[in-house]
Formats: structure tokens, sequence, C-alpha cells
């Protein structure tokens, strides 16, 4: 079987007033139906911008995607018409937004904006799409979903919210769903509210997601493979097991030993890097001939500063884009 | 466990009783405002030297001092400032604006004659300023650096340094005099005799170019203005979620961003209503506009007080009608509004 999704050396440039830089670099990756595959790295690394990029969302003018491929149910959307990327958005593929008390239009109410998406993929009458808006918000677990269909967006909690926009973007039920980093906008208990419900959802559904977030326990829950994003590049890719078990890049090490529950049986040594002084650069250096965690990585030397790291494959598919990878 | 459906019901039918207390509120407010600006119009007329008496006598070729005490008599001109002033608030009250000597009829009935044509010249500048205003800024913002976005700038600048009359005289040279498009005055053309279509047409033709002249004032506050609300919407989060729905591009323009960038230009328009109507006193006088605005020219200069006062009185009302109609239109496209005093 062939994976849902294939993305293939993806280079996508923004042009800013700095000049154009390379805001995702060479990516690769593969996900396949119904698997999740998880984005971890700090602010700013590119993962929204990717998750863009899967949407033919990159911010207009500014964005555009330079070389590579990604092939969604074997067609390669870098070259699909706005006719057909409208065709796909919303119903082969939808998003999941970080904020949820803006991602709502404050001027129409939540059964209406849940009733568009169906409207606008499936043809059906304005009632029967309501009533299927007021079945959603019912699967999202929202209470009373038949009196709380007409409310508007400012009369809802955050959580709320984000269980309307998962609603909204579970309407047609889509085969890939991008989920950019939906509970760090929320209360430590509803985070993990939501995060059971797009599981629940996903075993329902049998959608493909791509989980964006910070939550190491999340993904360690969720999703079968990680990509650790440093700077528009890859900086780790393979099995979640495998990667916390063995993070073979010095940035993966100090991300994952900031979360003590998932590594508590860890060694001394890895608690070094807890703390990663420093921070990601700004993107007009991202597309540098160098590692661009150089200047933040204890086990630098000349190599790292000189040349753009390739990638080490190791026997269990996990892949790191160090030069020191295998002595780590 | 409450039931689903009374929940619902209970929690709209507590916006619904909210929005009548807050609008009988907002009437009862505007009440006490229009007799404050009763009695200031009155107290002020009062201040200026000269009176109803004086503009009779003169009208007759002048008086001696018994027949003017005696028309003070006759009009209660002799009374203490604070009975005159119960008298005037009492008639105004029962739709009695007292007398215009000048015109010699009442002058309710003066004012409602000339009320409608401020009305249709007022309300249609208004409706076009918002209408063109709200196209050019939505069709600017969707291209920053585009022709129409350069024609907003140049409209803005023009609207703000060219005087009302200039424009006038303008659009009146250009327009009835060099092309002979539209007529050069008036409301309506007499020797014109038909049904109403043929009427509605020839007010239409007269219509044109004072509306024009009056609208191309605001026209250039309300473009600019949408023009940066909508460039700020369309950046938004919620346009970017239309987007991701697979809605069209002008689903989410015309849709999902332009409801949202319609408030500041409709509290804007609201808040412009008493200079659109001081624009539509000169714009009555270049264009002969039979309307409010040439009444008040013409009795300034006959100090035809009561008149004055009257006209006064309605600008006001007109004013205040405005303010109540923004906030209906605010409340329609935000929901926000709604539950809200
Ligand atoms: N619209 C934009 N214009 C210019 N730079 C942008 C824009 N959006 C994002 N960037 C830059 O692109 C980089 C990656 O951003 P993003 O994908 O949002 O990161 P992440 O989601 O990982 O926090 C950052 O350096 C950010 O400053
Ligand atoms: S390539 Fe060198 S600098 Fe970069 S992460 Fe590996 S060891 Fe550190
Ligand atoms: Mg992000």
């Amino acid at each position: 079987m062939s994976p849902l999704l294939t993305v293939e050396n993806l280079r996508i440039e923004l042009t800013t007033r700095d000049g154009v830089a390379p805001v995702i670099d060479d990516l690769s990756l593969s996900l396949n139906a119904g698997e999740t595959l998880s984005f971890v790295g700090e602010s700013g690394c590119g993962k929204s911008m990717t998750a863009l990029a899967l949407m033919g969302l990159l911010p207009e003018k500014i964005g555009r995607v330079a070389a590579g491929k990604i092939i969604f149910d074997g067609e390669d959307i870098t070259h699909a018409s706005p006719a057909r990327l409208r065709e796909i958005r919303g119903n082969d593929i939808s998003m999941i937004f970080q904020e949820p008390m803006t991602s709502l239009n404050p001027v129409f109410s939540v059964g209406e904006q849940i009733a568009e998406a169906i409207r606008a993929h499936q043809n059906l009458p304005r009632k029967a799409a309501w009533n299927k808006a007021v079945e959603l918000l019912d699967a999202v677990r929202i209470p009373n979903p038949k009196g709380r269909a007409g409310d508007y967006p400012f009369q809802m909690s955050g959580g709320q919210r984000q269980r309307a926009m998962i609603a909204m973007a579970l309407a047609c039920e889509p085969k890939l769903l991008i989920a950019d980093e939906p509970t760090t906008a929320l209360d430590v208990t509803v985070q993990a509210q939501i995060f059971d419900l797009l599981t629940d959802l996903q075993k329902q559904s049998g959608a493909a997601i791509i989980l964006i977030t910070h939550d190491m326990g999340a993904v360690a829950e969720m999703a079968r493979d990680v990509i650790v994003m440093y700077a528009g590049r890859k900086a780790e890719y393979g099995p979640v097991d495998a990667i916390i078990e063995h993070p073979r890049h010095p940035y993966t090490q100090g991300l994952i030993s900031c979360v003590p529950h998932i590594v508590s049986d860890m060694t001394e040594e890895r608690h070094d890097l807890v703390e990663v002084p420093g921070i990601v650069p700004s993107l007009k250096d991202f597309g540098r001939d160098e590692c661009l965690f150089a200047s933040r990585c204890q086990h630098r030397t000349e190599e790292c500063m000189s040349k753009r790291p390739v990638e080490k494959h190791f026997d269990n598919n996990q892949i790191a884009d160090c030069w020191h990878a295998e002595e780590l | 466990m409450a039931h689903p459906t009374r929940h619902c019901l209970s929690y709209k039918g507590a916006m619904r009783v909210n929005f009548l207390l807050t609008t009988s509120k907002r009437v009862f407010y505007a009440i006490l405002l229009l007799i404050a600006v009763l009695v200031l119009n009155f107290s002020l007329i009062h201040l200026a030297p000269g009176d109803v008496a004086d503009t009779i006598s003169q009208s007759m070729g002048g008086a001696d001092q018994e027949l003017l005490d005696q028309i003070r008599a006759d009009y209660g001109l002799d009374q203490p400032f604070m009975v005159q002033l119960g008298r005037y608030i009492g008639g105004v009250l029962s739709f009695d604006l007292g007398y215009s000597f000048f015109y010699n009829m009442p002058v309710t009935q003066l004012i409602m004659e000339r009320l409608p044509a401020t009305l249709l010249l007022v309300l249609t500048a208004q409706l076009l300023a918002l209408i063109i205003g709200v196209l050019l800024g939505v069709v600017s913002a969707r291209k920053p650096n585009g022709i129409t976005s350069h024609f907003v700038t140049f409209l803005a600048l023009f609207g703000y340094s060219a005087p009302v009359f200039w424009t006038g005289i303008l659009l009146l040279i250009g327009f009835s005099l060099k092309i002979q498009l539209f007529p050069v005055a008036g409301m309506r053309d007499v020797t014109i005799d038909g049904g109403f279509f043929v009427q509605a047409q020839d007010i239409f033709m007269h219509l044109m170019l004072p509306m024009i002249t009056l609208a191309s004032v605001f026209l250039a506050l309300y473009s600019r203005l949408s023009r940066a609300t909508m460039m700020e919407v369309l950046g938004s989060d919620y346009v970017r979620t239309a987007k991701a729905k697979g809605l069209t591009q002008s689903q989410v323009v015309y849709k999902h961003a332009l409801k949202n960038a319609l408030s500041p230009v409709i509290t804007l328009a609201g808040l412009q209503f008493s200079a659109v109507i001081s624009g539509a006193v000169l714009v009555e006088t270049v264009f002969s506009w039979p309307g409010l605005g040439t009444l008040a020219f013409q009795s300034i200069i006959a100090r035809d007080t009561p008149t004055i006062l009257g006209i006064l009185f309605f600008s006001a009302l007109v004013v205040i009608v405005g303010n109540l109609l923004t906030d209906v239109a605010l409340r329609a496209v935000d929901p926000r509004l709604r539950g809200r005093g």
C-alpha cells in the first residue's frame, strides 16, 4: 500500500525584507492512512509553515514552494490549480489551528460555520447541513448541541471553541487532519480532554493525523512517528519509541529531557541538556550551509560549522541530521 | 437536567428583553437630548439682538414703539424668558414650532414641505458613499498596490481638501453646462407632465449632481476606512479558517471578511450624520435644492427666528434618529453587541 501522504525534498521559500529564505529546507516524510505523525520543535522552526504548505495556504505573495513534491493520495498538490486545492481543502485535508479564540468568525454562529464547511463540499440542503453540524457538535462532546449550534463563538469557552473547530475540520470526513498546536492556548485540564477527543475521533473516522505540539506526552501516546524540526530543517525523524529511547540529535536530546515523565529512566549524562541555552536563529539565517544548531550545541566541531549535516540512517528507521549522530 | 430547548429559548428571550430595554433606554435619552437642544437653541437665539417684532416691522416698512409693543404683547414676547421658553417647548411637544412671518405659514408645515427633499438628498448621498466606499475599500484591500488602491488614496486626498461647494460648482459646470447631462438646479421640472415614473425619473436626474457632490466628501472617508479594516480582517485567523474550509475567494471576502469589516464603517457613518446634514446645507444652496438647507440659508438672511429654531430642532432630530438607526445596523452585523446594554 502506498502512503497517503509523501513529501519529497520540499523547499519552501519566504520572501521578506531580509531577502528570500528557506523556511522549510529539504523536508521529506511519509504518512500512511489512519496513522499519526507528530512534529515537535521550538517556536519559529517552521512547523506551521509546513502545515500551511500541505493545505496550499502559504502566505500569499510571500511564500512559495521552491522545490519538491507533496504527493497526497497519488496527486502532487504543489502543482494543483487553485480550484482543485479548494476541492481538497476542508474535504480531504483539513486543519485545526492554534488559536481557538480567533480562528472562528465572530459574527456567524458556530452551527452556521460548521454547516458551511459541509455545504462547501457536499450538495446538501441548508437544513440537512445544519442537522449534521448539530450531530458533529454532539460528536465533539459539546453538551446540548442543538441549543449550542446557534451560539456565537463569543458565547463559548476556549475549549468549546476548539471542539467546534474540530467538528468543522471533521465535517467532511477528511483523510488527513492537521492539528497545529491544538491545545497550546488552552487550560491544562482541557488539553488532555482535547487529545482524548482527537484520539477517539481518529479511531472512529480512520483519518491520518499530523499533530504539531509541544506536548511530548501526547506525542508518545498518539503518534507512531515524530519529526523534530529545527530552523526549517528536520533534525531527527523516526518512530516515537525509538527516538524517546535513544535520541541521536543533540537538539532532540535537549527537548526530550524537558519532559520528566517520559524519560524517567534516563541517565545522568542526558540531564546535561535539559536547558538548551540560546534561541532559534532568525529566518534570514535558515539557508546557511552549516548546522544551524551549532551555536547551541555542546558536541559541535569544526565540521558542524562548515557544512550542513547529512542524514544518518539507523537500523530502527531513525534518521538524524547530525555529523556526530553515531557517537551520541 | 434543564430541558435543552427551553434553555435555548430562555437565553434568546433574555437577549430580546435586553434589546428592548436598551432600545427604550436609548429613546428616553434621545428625548432628553432633544429637549436640551431645544433649550440651548432657544436661549442662544434669545441672546441675539432683535426679535420677531423687529422683523415684522421691517417688513411693514418700519413701525413706532407703540406698534412694536403691541406686536410683542400679541406674540408673548414681553413675557419673561422662562415663560417664553416653557411655551416654546410646550408647543414643540405638540408639534407646533410657531409661525413664520416671513413665509406666512406655520413653521411645522414649512419644514414638512422641505424635509422630504433634504432626507432624500442626505440618505441617498450617505448610501451612495457607503456602498461605493465599501466596494472601493474591499477591492483595494485585496490588491494594495493595484490601481483601485491608488485611486482610493487620490480620492481621499481630494475628499479631504476640496470644499464641497467647489466640487458642486465644478460638477455643475462639467455635467450640466458643458455636457448637458443633468439639469442645472432645483428638484423637478415643472414643465414635465407624466405619471409616477416620469416624475420619479425627473427627480432622479435632478438629484444626481447634488447627491454625488455630497457623497464625494464621505466617500473618501468610507473607502479609506474600509480599505484599512478590510486589510486587517483579510489577515485574520478566521479568514484563514474560511480558506481552510475550501470556500471560494468571493465567499471568503464578501461573506466572512466583509461582515466583520462593516462595523467600523457603520460606526463612522453614524458619527458623520451631523456632518452630512451640514454638508447638505451647502450642497442645497449650490444646486438650489428645495430642502431644509436652502430654507435655513434664506431664513437666517431674513432673521426668521421661528423657522431657524425649527430647522435646528429638526436637524437634531434627524441626527438622533440617524444614531439610533446606526445602533440597529451595528447590532445586525455584530452579534456581540446584541446582548449588551
Ligand atoms: N507571514 C510571514 N512572514 C514572514 N515570516 C514568517 C511569516 N510566517 C512565519 N514566518 C517566519 O517563518 C518561520 C517559521 O514560522 P512558523 O512556521 O510559524 O514556526 P512554528 O510554527 O514552528 O512556530 C519563523 O521564523 C517565522 O518568523
Ligand atoms: S551537527 Fe554538530 S553542531 Fe549540529 S547538532 Fe550535530 S553535533 Fe551539534
Ligand atoms: Mg506554529
